[in-house]
């Protein structure tokens, strides 16, 4: 199982705790893994990609293994350690931006 | 029981705020979607306890809920609003033509009569329908494919459709306002629109009469009454008693005639409130004084209404959705402020008090009138 970690506001939004479990079919990807978070959780959908481009939001960034992967490829392989569930991928708002 | 149900959204939340008939004692529930700014909630005239709230954030976008009990639970609804065919330009704030682009839903406006439509009033400026109670948006393309709409160009808050009007006498009679272009009417239901500006003066844009491009702030209808309309402009409060067709101004003996918010009250048609904002560089009240002005005679001459509110040190602002009145007799009048604070008067502004002084700066203010 993967496991992401959801920012505070998108774990109410959800009705989540901080940890979501998540089965991915086929290669663990962002765009597996948040195909299958949004799936899950439609209330999500939008907040974290734009719907129909499935381009990152401009302040959200997605880290794993303290590496920055936000710019990463949407079909690039995640780290191996995220894909076996040893490690989460993280789903982080920005510390700038958005309004006060 | 009758009693009244604001709904109010706040930078950081929505807050549900109750009362019986009385209007003297009030239950605070929130808050909702705690940490999200709500632009706005609005109740459904065909079916009470079906709220639409928008709620967005600057890092997640935006996000429709919908509550069918009232405020007490909710689910999320669509949050999918595509521009149709391939959006244009309009003005950027450098004067440089800037692709439309949407950021967030300003105004829900519940159709008065079917439950499971809604409107809703985005930045950058467009109306989108749904017949669906939310799950699906259309935009109705109209509008935004007006001959003007290249020219449009923001206010300091963005390119925003803020208010939406419905005839209750003509189905098919709509008028919206968008900041900055004006007040545009539509007599098929929001298939086609026609500019309505003709009357306003704004000294911000090269030809001041021109036909677009003037920054209205709020307009308000009362339903007995829906040819006449009263606008809180940038500058000046402005009536028209056609339609929209033609507008004077009625600023009268205002302290200043800037502005966001105006309404009307519910038992009388010609008495109108306002609240004078010093300027528009200065987002405050004037002279730190908290003062709704009243006008008993539809504009012009104006009363100050202060029994219950700040009379010194107070420099809040009080947004262009952020006051409502409710429909008992005598009729509430509600407003909330940058300050946190929730202002109701039980009689018609004779008398004011603050039925909660410390939420995060109001956005919007919508009551309920509860049979």
């Amino acid at each position: 199982m993967i496991q992401v970690v959801l920012p505070r506001n998108l774990q109410i939004l959800a009705g989540v705790g901080r940890v979501v479990e998540l089965e991915v079919s086929g290669p663990a990807t962002q765009r597996s893994v948040l195909d299958a978070l949004e799936a899950s959780h439609p209330a999500l959908l939008g907040t974290m990609r734009d719907a129909v481009t499935k381009k990152r939001r401009p302040m959200v960034r997605f880290f794993a293994c303290e590496e920055d992967l936000s710019d990463e490829p949407l079909d690039a392989p995640l780290p191996d350690e995220v894909a076996s569930g040893k490690e989460p991928l993280l789903i982080i708002g920005a510390i700038a931006g958005g309004r006060r | 029981m009758s009693g009244v149900r604001l709904l109010v959204g706040t930078r950081k939340g929505a807050f549900i705020i109750t009362s019986d008939g009385s209007r003297k004692k009030w239950d605070v529930a929130g808050p909702h979607f705690a940490g999200w700014e709500i632009y706005h909630l609005k109740g459904t005239p065909a079916d009470p306890d079906r709220i639409y709230a928008s709620q967005s954030s600057g890092w997640f976008g935006q996000v429709l809920q919908r509550s069918n009990d009232g405020g007490k639970t909710w689910e999320t609804a669509g949050n999918q609003f595509i521009y149709e065919g391939t959006p244009g330009t309009h003005v950027w704030y450098d004067g440089s033509p800037h692709p439309w682009e949407f950021k967030r839903v300003w105004h829900l406006e519940p159709s008065p009569r079917d439950p499971d439509t809604v409107y809703a009033g985005v930045e950058d400026a467009a109306l989108f329908e749904s017949k669906d109670a939310g799950q699906t948006w259309a935009e109705l393309p109209g509008l935004r494919n007006y001959p003007t709409a290249s020219t449009w160009a923001p206010g300091a808050g963005g390119l925003c459709l803020h208010t939406i009007l419905m005839d209750p006498t003509n189905h098919d009679r709509m008028y919206i306002a968008i900041s900055a272009a004006g007040v545009f009417r539509s007599d098929d239901g929001g298939k086609t629109w026609q500019q309505r500006n003709f009357g306003l003066r704004s000294d911000h844009i090269p030809d001041p009469d021109a036909e677009s491009g003037h920054c209205v702030h709020r307009i308000a209808m009362h339903p007995s009454r829906p040819n006449v309309l009263f606008m809180q402009k940038h500058w000046d409060v402005m009536r028209t008693d056609d339609c929209a067709d033609s507008w004077r101004e009625i600023s009268g003996n205002l302290p200043t005639d800037f502005g966001f918010v105006i309404d009307v009250n519910a038992n009388e048609p010609d008495t109108v409130y306002v609240i004078p904002i010093t300027s528009d560089s200065h987002h405050f009240v004037p002279d730190g004084k908290l003062r709704v002005y009243r006008s008993k005679t539809g504009g012009d001459d104006w009363e100050a209404l202060t029994k219950g509110l700040p009379q010194k040190d107070c420099y809040v602002n009080v947004l262009r959705d952020a006051m409502d009145v409710d429909s008992m007799d005598p009729s509430g009048i509600y407003f909330g402020t940058s300050g946190g604070q929730v202002y109701a008067s039980p009689d018609g502004g004779d008398s004011w008090t603050a039925i909660v002084r410390d939420l995060p700066a109001v956005l919007s203010v919508e009551v309920q009138t509860l049979a």
